[in-house]
């Protein structure tokens, strides 16, 4: 039987949880209830129950990363796409614009963790540029370009269907910079796109910012690892095999092969 | 033969849709010339934008190199004097101007992915017409490392300005470089000038080529086969160097020859302008050298940074390649669920601020933030002045106002028309079209405005007999419009 006490204790252990920049090693009292969540299981039940209430799930609790919570759908803490990529009024394009900044946050992600290890490895920090992000997406639209010239038949998207044009043909199209009149980057490039995600990542807690260079350089912390681990990627892939467009792999990383044979 | 198999057979080449989308590319350089004409700001007819647009391309893809291109205000300086050289008389202000609206409308801006669309058709393998869409771009712009903007020509643009591109880059080279050699040699300077330059074009073409290719690497090392490939094309492309040094340094001589014996002054300064275009060519080369020597260099710091790693822990998704790679496959309307997904999944919480009154008086006492380095650009429409749509001059507008005028005694449209026609035959009309629109005169319209009479006509049944209008000879009075207290009262 939970006493108020007890309670209140796994309260505060998620109120930790919603303070991304908050760690358990800067907080004695956040490290001694990361430690009792890892010890009483009791105690891990009534956290899981009481964030479960608030519709919240808890990823992870860890030493490194402290309390990693995820919205549940429809719960006041969720972030809708639409209010963060809230910028065009046509459906169509609003659609574009939701893929681009999904991509773009994938891609990040992708950058951070290049190879399944790294992801898996809870030591390791990956480190990803504004320049780097963008790239690795351009990269990955020129092979898709090479291979879709291979292929024989005209590929070209259809003028009247627009929602069926291959997601990469729009990013490709997407200029990555384009000079403002007051010399700012404009935010509906591409470039703009990965310099407001790898903030707002910065803001949740998820990335450092290192420097300025190469348009910002931030690394991983802990928290994105378990939160793109234990959620994001499986989340998305679901969405891919139902679509029946992956096939599950072997784990040794599929980079070096689709890349390598176009190159030639 | 069906309609089928011969629409098929003329159709499904892909010849054609290649010099469909050949001619594509020419279209916002006509599209210049024809726009010209309703530009606001300055007469531009005298400009010859298609001309001034092709010689942007070539600033802009002459300052192509490895690192950065030139940014918008070089080229405008670049533009200046040829474009002046089309208006002698008109203002620099002008000129400016010009360059900027020419540079602008290659880039295309104002649209979101700054870049062309033409639609053109093609047939597919069961005879099935259909439009696709064609998109390019002329110049594109990139940040440089340093977060200036600037331009590079697509290649689509050196298509355009080339010509015929589908050929295999470095045998083209060498085709050029023949050519000129010939050339000199029969003394013809003003077409090695030519060819010249378009060995130039080439060289930086095959520099952009190599470039691509050094970005990818130094982004994915594991991208690259180390052990034949990559050493394979450093050493062709060293090679290729190698004997473009020694033909360039061979043509440089003969021409610097050439150019010292000449008498003619106009040849001497052609052979002149021949060896800035070689010793530039020259130059271009010596800077890819060193980009090629550097890259070992790069691939050893990547291989490094990224080889080691411990055996796998546990089984994960692989991101780039079962994530990112498929969605970047799909089309839109399918990658928007996966995308959301994984946005859902990354993002974390957001914390639902509950403002407290003592911080929120304090917040709203806080000065405003400084403006955030990336907001969207306002682009500034270009607008068009609208047609003009009036068909009658003000003075015929005056000169109907004057013969309507009939406040004393009604008047018979006939004679109206008669003496309209004395004074403009064009005026016949108008005074016609009014009288008929009077004919259910719009008061309330007329008191709302604060008119203080109306033209009034009522027809009487006398047929109008005229040559020109037909209908009832209607009788035209004007009418004051009596504001009184019980509103309005019209009275003739």
């Amino acid at each position: 039987m939970s006493r108020p006490g007890d309670v209140e204790a796994a309260a505060r252990l998620i109120s930790f949880g919603m303070r991304p920049k908050q760690l358990p090693g800067r907080d004695v009292v956040y490290a001694d209830l990361v430690r009792r969540y890892g010890e009483d299981s009791a105690f891990k039940q009534l956290t899981n129950a009481v964030a479960a209430g608030l519709g919240l799930m808890v990823l992870d609790v860890s030493t490194q990363a402290g309390a990693v919570l995820a919205a549940t759908d429809e719960s006041v803490f969720e972030i809708k796409m639409d209010s963060y990529a809230r910028q065009s009024k046509i459906r169509e394009r609003r659609d574009t614009e939701k893929v681009l900044h999904g991509l773009v946050h994938l891609a990040a992600a992708a950058l951070g963790y290049p190879r399944p290890d790294d992801l898996a490895n809870d030591t390791y920090i990956g480190r990803v540029t504004v320049e780097q992000v963008d790239g690795v997406v351009r990269e990955a639209c020129r092979i898709l370009d090479e291979r879709a010239a291979k292929a024989e038949e005209n590929n070209d998207p259809l003028s009247d269907a627009p929602e069926l044009e291959q997601a990469w043909r729009a990013y490709a199209r997407r200029p990555a910079a384009a000079a403002t009149k007051d010399g700012r980057l404009a935010s509906d490039t591409t470039r703009g796109m990965v310099a407001r995600a790898l903030r707002f990542l910065a803001e949740q807690g998820f990335l450092v910012q290192v420097n300025t260079e190469q348009g910002g350089t931030y690394r991983t912390t802990p928290r994105y690892q378990v939160q793109v681990r234990e959620l994001a990627a499986d989340s998305a892939f679901e969405e891919l095999l139902e679509l029946g467009v992956v096939s599950v792999g072997d784990g040794a990383g599929t980079l070096r092969p689709s890349i390598s044979d176009t190159l030639s | 033969m069906r309609d089928a198999d011969l629409i098929g057979a003329g159709l499904a080449d892909e010849g054609l849709a290649r010099r469909l989308k050949a001619l594509a590319c020419t279209a916002p350089l006509h599209d210049l010339d024809a726009r010209k004409a309703k530009l606001d700001w300055a007469d531009a007819t005298i400009y010859q934008m298609a001309e001034i647009g092709l010689h942007t391309i070539d600033q802009v893809t002459i300052a192509m190199d490895f690192d950065t291109g030139a940014d918008h205000h070089e080229i405008v300086n670049r533009l200046r004097p040829f474009i002046a050289a089309q208006a002698p008389g008109r203002a620099k202000d002008e000129h400016e101007r010009v360059a900027r609206w020419v540079l602008d409308n290659l880039i295309n801006v104002g649209t979101a992915d700054r870049g062309f669309r033409r639609v053109y058709g093609s047939v597919d393998d069961r005879g099935r017409y259909a439009r696709r869409a064609f998109d390019f771009k002329l110049l594109v712009e990139l940040a440089a490392p340093d977060g200036e903007v600037y331009l590079r020509a697509s290649d689509e643009a050196i298509n355009v300005l080339v010509g015929a591109l589908d050929t295999d880059v470095e045998s083209a080279q060498i085709a050029a470089e023949v050519k000129l050699e010939n050339l000199i040699n029969r003394g013809r300077l003003a077409d090695a000038k030519l060819a010249a330059e378009q060995a130039r074009y080439r060289t930086v073409q095959y520099g952009e080529t190599l470039r691509a290719k050094l970005d990818a690497t130094r982004r994915d090392v594991r991208a690259v086969d180390w052990d034949a490939e990559m050493p394979e094309l450093l050493d062709s492309a060293l090679s290729h160097i190698e004997s473009r040094f020694r033909a360039e340094n061979a043509i440089l001589k003969n021409i610097t020859t050439a150019r010292d014996d000449a008498e003619d002054s106009d040849r001497k300064r052609r052979a002149a302008e021949l060896v800035d275009i070689v010793g530039d060519c020259i130059s271009r080369h010596t800077q890819l050298q060193s980009r090629l020597q550097a890259a070992g260099a790069i691939f050893r710091a990547e291989q490094d940074r990224q080889q080691f790693s411990g055996p796998p822990q546990r089984a994960t998704v692989d991101l780039f390649g079962q994530l990112l790679v498929p969605t970047l496959e799909l089309p839109i309307a399918d990658a928007v669920r996966p995308a959301e997904r994984f946005f859902h999944g990354s993002s974390g919480l957001s914390v639902p601020a509950v403002p407290a009154l003592p911080s929120l008086v304090s917040m709203l006492l806080r000065p405003a933030p400084e403006r955030d380095k990336v907001v969207g650009e306002i682009p500034e429409p270009e607008l068009v002045p609208p047609e003009t749509l009036d068909y009658y001059s003000d003075e015929q507008w005056r000169q109907a106002d004057e013969l309507l005028e009939l406040p004393d005694v009604p008047r018979r449209l006939s004679g109206l028309i008669a003496e309209a026609r004395e004074l403009d035959p064009q005026l016949a009309r108008l005074v016609a079209l009014r009288a008929v629109h009077s004919y259910s005169p719009e008061v309330g319209a007329a008191v709302r405005q604060g008119d203080d009479r109306a033209l009034l006509a009522v027809d009487d049944g006398t047929p109008l007999a005229d040559a020109e209008f037909g209908g009832a000879d209607l009788l035209l009075a004007t009418a004051r419009i009596d504001r009184g207290d019980e509103g309005e009262e019209v009275s003739a």
